[in-house]
């Protein structure tokens, strides 16, 4: 039985996972969160992690609302920022623990994504992106009128950890980041992600061939709602504070930054980018003036010179696609590895 | 009291309206969602600060001088950054909200997070109905209908203006008809960079200069403009005033109000949309449905 599985794994893991460079990598990367505090103990390390995995779900959510459904939204904080004061009071006030309150949190930012997500059906483009930029704005304004609840501009602290050790607080946050993301990644992949595709592309040719977009589009902004706000929950419990940064502008246009960088409609894309970012950022901490001057280039540059992304473009660079069979190969064969065609 | 908020809601509406015009324009006409039009309000401040208190020059003349590096500057943005973009909405969004960004980082790098001031343009003041109004104040008021009525004036009645109003009716056939789109689009670039350039001399005197001073405006001037509708400069106009008013509104009547400015503007624009999803007087494309 487990001599079975075994080469089952391992003929998997040969066949097809080190064929391509772009599984390899993915492959590796889950490895390497794995193993990572069996290497090192490094608080430091282990904390920039822990974030690059919070913000990687926060990343990919918004990704499966605005890359995907082509939803443009410009105010994701606002889902991250009530699921994290959601976690906060209902941890502060009625001591939920984090294993509660973070799904609870999570829900409710179902419920604001419902609230967005119905008055926003009918905009589009621009006028959705404006709009939804306006709802964290508008949340922050309450926030801070009412400082008896929500701790006005100091925030909620004091929260509860997610748990005791620090490894056992990086695992549970690694591994809730691997869940979502292959969630996320199987729900695009599935016949919904080609909805989404398709609602992105053009919703009246959608509507006309008898799909219920709106039932889709809702449906999309609750997922989205729904992992951002695990991201926000998560957020509170490990900072172990929830403040008004967590509503700013500047964490919506961080969020698109990031995927944008990544890739836009490829969850994997925005995930990744958010791990080589956030690090990069961290590492030019010493040199504090120029972080987000080099920062907004590197956007401004790969706009212009890698409109798909970062890591698209890469995936381009070392794999090709066969002409007759549509699957990928590694750039340098020179016949398709599954069907024998000569590659262009 | 009355007069207060009305003076108050008059200066916000003229300072939103000052900034929503260029911003609309540009994107009625070269359908560019420009996020660092602000920023470039402040790029613009800044240099006047520079004229001003550094090299010494009057006022006026800083006003001059910054107008036309600006639109320098805007022009060299346009060519260089949106141009290449602009067939891709969010790409310029995103493109413009890293610009603003780097505009804001580069300014802190060169003067510091300090509050600045300017000189103004008119000094003075007078009382009116038992309530002091500087001649700044009263400049900011009359400058928002003189620009409008300026623009309006370069719309209809120059050669330029008309080939604006066709471009921003049909872009491709305007293209067809021999018309230079990348030109006029530039054009509009410029006439609305300028537009920032002007507000920041006429209206910042009454505030700071510091490098965050552009996400305040930008906010408003994006909910006046999409309240009007994008794309119409008379609506934004007025989306400005009732912008304002609501601001002014609510920092004098309700008790923690400053905080709730913000909010209770959004929340107005929010509304109407949910009714008009188009803005009060919003222009739909048929080709964009």
């Amino acid at each position: 039985m487990i001599a079975y599985y075994t080469k089952t794994l391992y003929s998997i893991i040969k066949n097809d996972v080190l064929v391509l460079p772009s599984r390899m990598l993915v492959f590796f990367f889950i490895v390497a969160i794995i193993c990572l505090p069996v290497v090192s103990n490094d608080p430091y390390l282990l904390r920039i992690i822990i974030l690059a995995c919070i913000y990687a779900i926060f990343t990919a959510s918004w990704d499966l609302l605005s890359g995907f459904t082509g939803q443009m939204s410009f105010g994701h904080a606002f889902f991250f920022g009530v699921s994290a004061y959601a976690a906060a009071l209902l941890n502060r006030h009625l001591h939920f623990p984090p294993w509660a309150s973070i799904p609870i949190g999570a829900l409710a930012s179902v419920v604001a994504g419902l609230i967005i997500g119905i008055p926003c059906l009918r905009l589009r483009g621009t006028y959705l992106a404006l709009t939804t930029l306006s709802f964290p704005i508008i949340l922050l304004g309450i926030v801070h009128a009412f400082p008896d609840i929500t701790g006005g501009e100091l925030g909620i602290s004091g929260l509860d950890r997610i748990c005791r050790s620090r490894i056992g607080t990086y695992y549970i946050v690694a591994v809730s980041m691997l869940l979502s993301i292959a969630t996320m990644w199987k729900l695009t992949s599935s016949k919904f992600g080609i909805l989404l595709h398709a609602i992105r592309e053009d919703e009246i040719a959608l509507r006309a061939s008898g799909i219920n977009t709106t039932r889709y589009k809702i449906m999309a902004f609750c997922l989205s709602a729904f992992f951002a706000g695990i991201a926000g929950g998560l957020y509170a419990h490990f900072m172990r504070i929830t403040g008004p940064s967590t509503l700013e502008v500047a964490l919506s246009f961080q969020v698109v930054i990031w995927g944008v960088f990544g890739g836009i409609a490829t969850i994997w894309g925005s995930a990744g980018a958010v791990f080589i970012l956030f690090p990069i950022m961290e590492f030019f901490r010493f040199w504090p003036e120029f972080r987000m001057l080099i920062f907004s280039f590197i956007i401004i540059f790969i706009l212009l010179y890698m409109p798909k992304g970062l890591l698209p473009w890469l995936r381009d660079q070392v794999e090709k696609e066969c002409p007759r069979c549509k699957k990928k190969n590694i750039s340098f064969r020179k016949t398709c590895r599954i069907c024998t065609a000569t590659l262009g | 009291m009355i007069f207060n908020i009305i003076i108050s809601s008059l200066i916000n509406g003229s300072t939103y309206a000052l900034l929503a015009i260029g911003f609309s324009l540009v994107f009625g006409v070269a359908r560019i969602v420009n996020i660092a039009h602000t920023a470039f309000f402040m790029v613009a401040s800044y240099c006047i600060f520079l004229c001003t208190n550094i090299l010494g020059l009057n006022p006026f003349a800083a006003m001059m001088v910054t107008i036309i590096l600006t639109v320098l500057l805007g022009l060299i943005i346009f060519k260089i950054i949106i141009d290449p973009l602009r067939e891709h909405e969010a790409a310029v969004l995103i493109a413009t909200v890293a610009l603003a960004m780097s505009f804001q980082e580069t300014m802190l790098l060169f003067f510091g997070g300090v509050f600045q001031s300017l000189p103004y343009l008119v000094t003075g003041n007078m009382e009116i109905a038992g309530i002091r109004v500087a001649y700044q104040q009263l400049l900011i008021i009359a400058m928002a209908p003189l620009v409008l009525a300026a623009v309006w004036i370069f719309l209809k009645k120059t050669r330029m203006g008309l080939a604006i109003r066709a471009t921003s009716q049909d872009r491709e056939v305007a293209n067809l008809m021999g018309m230079n789109e990348k030109g006029i689009a530039m054009m509009t670039m410029a006439v609305s960079v300028a537009l920032a350039a002007f507000t920041g001399a006429v209206v910042v005197p009454l505030s700071v200069v510091h490098p965050h001073m552009w996400l305040h405006p930008l906010v408003m001037t994006m909910a006046a403009v999409v309240l009007g509708g994008m794309g119409s400069v008379k609506g934004s106009f007025i989306g400005a005033y009732i912008l304002g008013f609501a601001e002014a509104l609510v920092v004098f009547l309700i008790p923690m109000g400053a905080f709730l400015k913000g909010s209770v503007a959004l929340s107005i624009m929010v509304f109407v949309l949910l009714l008009r999803p188009d803005g009060l007087f919003g222009v739909t494309f048929e080709e964009e449905r």
